[in-house]
């Protein structure tokens, strides 16, 4: 299958102007042409659980609105004025110039113009992201590259405890802002303090503070790998990997222990902690037991179409917490050659051991193609993106958007991480299920 | 001044409609120095937030049309606005109950050797997969920066698939960086369009009336409206097929929602076809859909009985209407909006006694294609008094500053990404989103109880504005809000 794209469900490198967003009082600066930003808001914020402007983003990210001008003379002097007004007129502590298409072809010297601005005092760091560059995962890693290059000073002292957390990626995941907060609460639980970096509460002190963290935790099968490697060979930071995002008990247990481990905390707490927390796992889950038992319309096999950390979470879920049964999953996060068999065997390493083929594809229409050559006894659960939802009526399956584009939710504080995270995805699955005849 | 149809893309608005985006002043100012003749020249701006390309104008009309399909040569992030035109879509499905279905959009991801070596084999893959999945009627190729900058010869692509692709295929040349006027990508849409799906008229038709629109959510009251006086809309050109595209130069006459959206092909096809198009004011309130529905009467040879339907429909919401500006009376505005409803809406607000305090608009046409100054502009220069009047590409900066200023009771704007900012600030926020909000007698009063609704309560807006911040400075808020438009040239 030729290397275009149907129904896209990531974007270009540019897209990391979202992770700036993410982070508190950062603001994204573009050196780009006029409708860049607008185009990568819709696919990541507005048509993606319409998650908002934010603080400085939508469109309020300052940018160069480059035309035909600057394409022919250059851009350098449009973007040294859009920077020094955006340092008059935007009230922020972290400003990241991040470049598209226009300015990298034309080979406009970003760093230089970035660099009179540093040398100057402000907290300004540059990246190029032209979008012919890469998606937005390449986007993301080239964004931490440069703060760690560019900004962040190394620690008087590590922090014992202190764990930065580099899991899903902002706005590209639809429920990163709750996920973040989930996964920060599951490691108070067993004593470490989590820097999330991104979201509520978080902001430059949590930015300046992660050369002091005593270990990064990646929690993702590929993405951050390249950022955690890189703070390793600058600051000396260790860090411990956990591919899948723990959806339900089977796996938050288990990437609990995982992490404790790692961070030598006393296995008795860690226990006594997953022990409090399946009991109230338990307690709800049981009285869905009643309705999953008895219910006519209990989902036939499942697929997943998502980004693979995400992917890999939601399906150990589906089969080693509500005993269901995979026909396919396919991995929408354009993963490295390197990575993929390793992603592969991941998802072959469920507790219950049934396997399911894996397609790393993040073209709509290969997908769908796969999904109409397949055989289905009863409604498939898809849980996939909006596109998904007319292939799945077709099927007369139960379609749960939960990937980009999520365009059919709103998205709020909802995450499916952790335990309270299994069954906030039990009572959606089983939302829809119930409102197909009702 | 006349359509050119012979060549490859539509001239950029600056250059054909002298389109401006910079400008601080009144609308009778305004009026003055574009009148015939005159032409006001662009103030351009030392700092500027993101605003919106051609390319998003262009897509957003293509991707409508049921059976074509479009292949963007380009990165992937250009697609980014799909995901946007697909909810639209899904809106005017809804609007016409059909079952849903996904915009037909293919991207040819460029990446990084394309850009060195040219990215015609990628494009070819494109339009083959594009043949492979629709087998549409028609494609569209629209292009970007990045393959406007490397210069891949898209004409010379489609030449070379002539014989293996047996579908109209066209390049729709909206490359972002070639505009600061986003419209100018329904230009290229259109151009697309008039030069290689409309054919010649067989037979002309009495009846058909080409109303040029967006998603067309009233038009089960166009057409029924439309049917009392023997008309038959066809709503172009999200939701219909290439089929009916070819066919609108047979139609009777042609309308607009949108002065911005209809000019060119409205004129295209009055000039190449002889189809009247009506280039009264929108069919925004009363004033706007008198002039339209009389425009159409005109055009058709139907005076008597669009007078009849006037006096029909305005009877009927008389007395609502009258109810609904003793609710409004003393309500003060500002109106941020494209120039096809800016000014026409501050017109709109005051049929509801509502006070315009400031309008401002994302771009200015200082002439239309068919070469006369806006009507509406014409209109609010002679028969009402002057309003300031700002033209900027949606720079929430510059808004937000006038705001503070001028505090008014309430900010209507319309695009995405806009109206948020204002109920930050505390400001009750109404949104025009439809095209087809205000629509004539009807939508005026509707509207107006909208209004009157979200006046009501505030609370919403008032919690939000106590407890979040703005992303600007305090010095800016003490500046002019055009202190970084550039000096005027001298004429």
């Amino acid at each position: 299958m030729p290397d275009v794209v149907e129904q896209i469900r990531n974007v270009c490198a540019l897209g990391a102007l979202q992770s700036v967003a993410a982070i508190e009082r950062a603001i994204p600066i573009i050196h780009a042409g006029p409708g860049c930003g607008q185009k990568l808001w819709s696919a990541l914020s507005s048509g993606n659980g319409f998650q908002g402007s934010g603080y400085a983003g939508g469109h309020s990210v300052p940018c160069s609105n480059s035309t035909e001008n600057e394409i022919v003379f250059g851009g350098e002097e449009r973007l040294r004025e859009t920077i020094e007004n955006s340092l008059k007129v935007m009230d922020g502590d972290l400003f990241v110039v991040l470049t598209g298409c226009t300015a990298d072809i034309v080979g406009d010297d970003t760093g230089d113009v970035v660099r009179g601005f540093r040398e100057q005092g402000a907290p300004i760091v540059h990246v190029e992201t032209g979008g012919f560059k890469g998606n937005n995962y390449f986007g993301q890693e080239l964004l931490w590259e440069s703060i760690i290059d560019q900004f962040l000073e190394p620690a008087d002292a590590v922090e014992p405890g202190l764990v930065n957390v580099w899991s899903v990626l902002p706005y590209q995941d639809p429920f990163w802002a709750a996920t973040l907060e989930t996964i920060g609460n599951l490691l108070k639980l067993i004593g470490l303090k989590p820097n999330l970096i991104y979201g509520h509460g978080q902001g430059i002190k949590s930015v300046r503070s992660i050369p002091s963290a005593q270990f990064n935790l990646l929690l993702n099968p590929w993405l951050g790998l390249k950022t955690v490697q890189h703070l390793e060979r600058r600051f000396g930071i260790p860090f411990y990997q956990y591919p899948a995002l723990p959806v339900g008990a089977t796996e938050t247990g288990r990437f609990l222990r995982g992490v404790a481990a790692y961070a030598g905390i006393d296995e008795a707490l860690v226990e006594a902690a997953i022990a409090r927390e399946e009991s109230r796992y338990y307690y709800y889950m049981e009285r869905a037991a009643d309705l999953f038992f008895e219910t006519r319309f209990k989902p036939g096999h499942f697929i997943t179409i998502a980004d693979s950390g995400f992917a890999l979470g939601l399906s150990r879920f589906l089969v080693n917490d509500l005993g269901l049964i995979p026909e396919a999953q396919f991995v929408t996060d354009k993963v490295p050659d390197q990575h993929r068999e390793r992603i592969e065997a991941e998802f072959q390493d469920e507790v219950a051991g049934i396997p399911s083929p894996v397609i790393f594809t993040s073209d709509g229409g290969a997908i769908r193609e796969v999904i109409q050559g397949l055989k289905f006894r009863e409604r498939p659960l898809i849980l996939g993106s909006t596109w998904d939802k007319v292939i799945t009526r077709e099927l007369q399956g139960y379609p749960l958007s939960v990937s980009l584009p999520v365009s059919d939710r709103l998205v709020l504080n909802r995450s499916y991480a952790g335990y309270d995270g299994g069954l906030t995805l039990a009572e959606d699955i089983y939302t829809v299920i119930l409102n197909s005849f009702q | 001044m006349a359509i050119n149809t012979k060549i490859a893309q539509a001239p950029i608005r600056e250059l054909r409609l002298d389109a401006i985006t910079g400008y601080s002043g009144s609308v009778h100012d305004l009026a003055a120095r574009t009148a015939p003749g005159c032409c006001l020249s662009n103030r351009e701006r030392s700092f500027a937030q993101t605003s919106s390309c051609s390319s998003g104008c262009a897509q957003t009309l293509l991707s409508g049309i049921v059976d074509a399909a479009v292949v963007n040569h380009a990165p992937l992030g250009c697609l980014g606005d799909s995901l946007y035109q697909n909810i639209g879509y899904h809106y005017g499905q809804f609007h016409r109950n059909w079952p849903y279905s996904n915009v037909s959009m293919i991207s040819t991801n460029m990446g990084e050797s394309d850009t060195v070596f040219g990215g015609a084999e990628r494009l070819k893959d494109g339009i083959r997969e594009a043949w492979r999945r629709f087998k549409p009627k028609a494609i569209f190729v629209t292009t970007s920066c990045a393959s406007g900058i490397i210069g891949d010869d898209v004409q010379g692509v489609i030449d070379e698939l002539k014989d293996e692709i047996p579908t109209p295929v066209v390049p729709v040349h909206c490359e972002g960086f070639r505009s600061r006027v986003w419209a100018t990508g329904f230009d290229a849409a259109f151009h697309a369009i008039l030069t290689r799906i409309v054919k010649p008229p067989e037979q002309k038709s009495k009846e058909l009336v080409n109303i040029i629109n967006f998603r067309g959510s009233a038009r089960a009251y166009i057409t029924d409206l439309f049917a009392r006086v023997g008309l038959k809309p066809v709503f172009v050109v999200p939701f219909a097929t290439v089929g009916e595209l070819e066919r609108i130069s047979e139609a009777a006459a042609s309308l607009t929602i949108c002065g911005t959206l209809g000019s060119y092909l409205g004129t295209a096809l009055e000039e190449e076809y002889g189809v009247p198009y009506v280039k009264s004011t929108p069919p925004h309130g009363f004033a706007g859909m008198d002039a339209w529905l009389r425009g159409l009467g005109q055009a058709v040879g139907k005076e008597r009985e669009i007078e009849a339907l006037i006096v029909e429909e305005k009877r009927a919401v008389q007395d609502d209407l009258a109810q609904v500006r003793q609710k409004l009376a003393g309500a003060t505005a500002v109106i941020g909006m494209g120039p096809g409803f800016s000014l026409s809406y501050i017109r709109v607000l005051e049929e509801l006694g509502i006070k315009v305090l400031y309008a401002a608009s994302w771009h200015y046409d200082q002439h239309y294609d068919h070469g006369s100054q806006p009507a509406i502009t014409t209109e609010l220069a002679t028969e009402h008094q002057d309003i300031p009047f700002g033209i900027g590409e949606q720079q929430n900066f510059e808004i937000a500053n006038l705001l503070k200023e001028l505090k008014p009771d309430l900010y209507f704007s319309r695009h995405p990404g806009s109206s948020v900012w204002a109920a930050k600030q505390g400001i009750v926020t109404i949104p025009v989103m439809d095209e087809y909000t205000a629509f004539g007698y009807r939508g005026l009063v509707n509207f107006g109880w909208r209004i009157a609704d979200a006046l009501a309560n505030r609370r919403f807006v008032n919690n939000l504005a106590q407890r979040v911040r703005l992303p600007y400075q305090q010095w800016w808020f003490e500046q002019n809000p055009y202190h970084f438009l550039s000096q005027e040239e001298a004429a």
